[in-house]
């Protein structure tokens, strides 16, 4: 097992630099993002995922549930973001059932910045977690890095979000329709596939509203224009 | 003195920051497959292990059993995968007995990465599971860090790239056993050839609904030829200098002399040039 840290011998004694991801590890060099819209929240991301120079998956399912209505969109390591999301999966399960009703999204957002900060020097988890609720309705909340949640009308996260920082300022409109939120998560997640090395693959969406999940999957042969699944 | 002694990690780091390298475990420099089809599940593996240049096992098993129905495909640290599919197979069966339903591919799925997760991938055990339980088909692979994918068809080790790149040109959708097996093989056999740390035959394991098939070197590419020469020297080659013959009952005063049986009786002969 080779890890990315080299050991050192100082007269100070040892010294130890870490790299934030292991040699070898699974990584979500990723594009994602959720977004508010008139009647709920899409979640959308790219299906890439690397070891190195190796697509190690090129139809990953980044979009994950947690409760009926409430998903998160993964970034960072593979295992530690998929670690904290079964903890959370698990612990909204437990809510639901002691409370005798579904938690709201602000309930799971908090469950998981507990987890991303208590463990923030051991875990790289960059989080998005979206979900319809109904005393709420749609909400979107950030958590990057360092384990801080922020409530957004919408949120882009990953590797290749950098380059559409620009492309969402500018298109984005408060209460969009279905359609016209499907094709700006859609466009921008197109722009992020094209100039990010480390996104790629089918675009994934999930539309939450009032009537449930519904996934949306497009496929790359045919421009993401064509609807599947 | 009470306590812990932390004096070989001063030692150790000492060591390291000379530049002295550790120990290198055997590593199962590897290629391991696995494809679904109609109505069951294929895995395969190479039968080469190594340890640094050394190819440390010509003909070692890389297939793992968990359950009767459950299976894996090991690569990564040879220890590891040995040990991690052991103690998940052994917590499976009692789970199953405790429940009294039989094993299910994700719950196996999910010890494993709990347990590699809990250990930040200090244990290096990268797993392909495959198997058949009452919900259907499963296939996953594990990666030592904890992280899993659920594929049609997957490919782990050294070998992956060479033998995805098989899969990635001739998989179809709804195939037959024995169109998986061998797309399987060929994957591997990629591997085998265009990879230095694999080598040696094909293991396959086929399960289906009604049965688990092991077919341990199911292609064996590389066996050794017989020489057309012999390089055996001629008795006498070695000039005797001088003769000393002790008899038992001598040799009998030092150590217990006991009586084996005939060369034919005893064990395994062992390999030989001629």
């Amino acid at each position: 097992m080779e890890f990315g840290n080299s050991g050192m011998l100082n007269e100070d004694g040892i010294h130890v630099d870490m790299d934030r991801l292991k040699k070898g590890e699974v990584n979500l060099g990723t594009s994602i993002m959720a977004i508010n819209f008139k009647d709920g929240v899409i979640l959308g991301a790219d299906s890439r995922t690397t070891t190195g120079a190796y697509i190690a998956n090129r139809v990953t399912d980044k979009l994950t549930q947690v409760h009926d209505t409430i998903w998160c969109c993964r970034s960072g390591s593979a295992a530690d973001t998929q670690a904290v999301a079964d903890i959370v999966h698990y612990q909204l399960g437990m809510y639901a059932i002691q409370n005798g009703r579904p938690p709201t999204t602000q309930t799971a957002a908090a469950m998981f910045q507990e987890l991303c900060y208590e463990n923030k020097d051991r875990l790289s988890a960059g989080l998005i977690i979206a979900g319809w609720d109904e005393r709420h309705g749609g909400q979107v909340y950030s958590i990057p890095l360092g384990g801080s949640l922020h409530k957004q009308s919408y949120a882009i996260g990953g590797s290749g979000s950098t380059y559409i920082y620009g492309y969402c300022d500018a298109n984005w409109k408060e209460g969009m329709d279905e359609e016209t939120a499907v094709n700006f998560v859609k466009g921008a997640l197109q722009e992020a596939i094209k100039w990010d090395g480390s996104s790629g693959g089918v675009i994934r969406m999930v539309v939450l509203t009032k009537k449930g999940a519904n996934r949306h999957l497009y496929l790359p042969d045919t421009d993401y224009t064509v609807r599947h699944e | 003195m009470p306590g812990f002694d932390f004096s070989n990690h001063t030692r150790n780091a000492a060591l390291h920051a000379r530049g002295v390298p550790l120990p290198k475990a055997t590593s199962t420099g590897t290629t391991i497959v696995g494809c679904i089809f109609d109505g069951g599940v294929v895995i395969a593996a190479d039968t080469r292990a190594t340890s640094g240049p050394i190819v440390a096992d010509k003909n070692c098993e890389k297939l793992h059993y968990i359950a009767p129905q459950i299976w894996c495909a090991g690569a990564g640290t040879a220890a590891d995968t040995e040990f991690t599919t052991a103690l998940i197979s052994s917590q499976l069966e009692l789970h199953s007995l405790s429940t009294g339903r039989k094993p299910r591919v994700v719950t196996c799925m999910t010890m494993l990465k709990q347990h590699l997760f809990r250990y930040q991938g200090h244990i290096g055990a990268y797993l392909v599971v495959a198997g058949v339980d009452p919900t259907g088909v499963g296939l996953f692979t594990v990666h030592a860090h904890g992280s899993t994918d659920k594929l049609p068809y997957v490919t782990m080790g050294s070998g992956s790239l060479a033998a995805m790149s098989v899969f990635e040109t001739q998989w179809k959708s709804k195939m037959t056993e024995q169109e998986a097996v061998t797309l399987a093989s060929n994957a591997i056999q990629a591997g085998i050839f265009n990879d230095l740390g694999s080598g040696s035959n094909v293991d396959v394991a086929i399960i289906t609904k009604e049965k688990t098939t092991l077919k341990r070197g199911y292609v064996k590419p590389n066996e050794r030829s017989k020489k057309q020469k012999s390089y055996v020297f001629k008795r006498g080659t070695t000039a005797v200098l001088n003769e000393k013959i002790i008899t038992r009952e001598e040799i009998s005063k030092y150590v217990t002399v006991t009586e084996l049986g005939t060369e034919t009786t005893l064990g395994e002969k062992m390999d030989l040039d001629v």
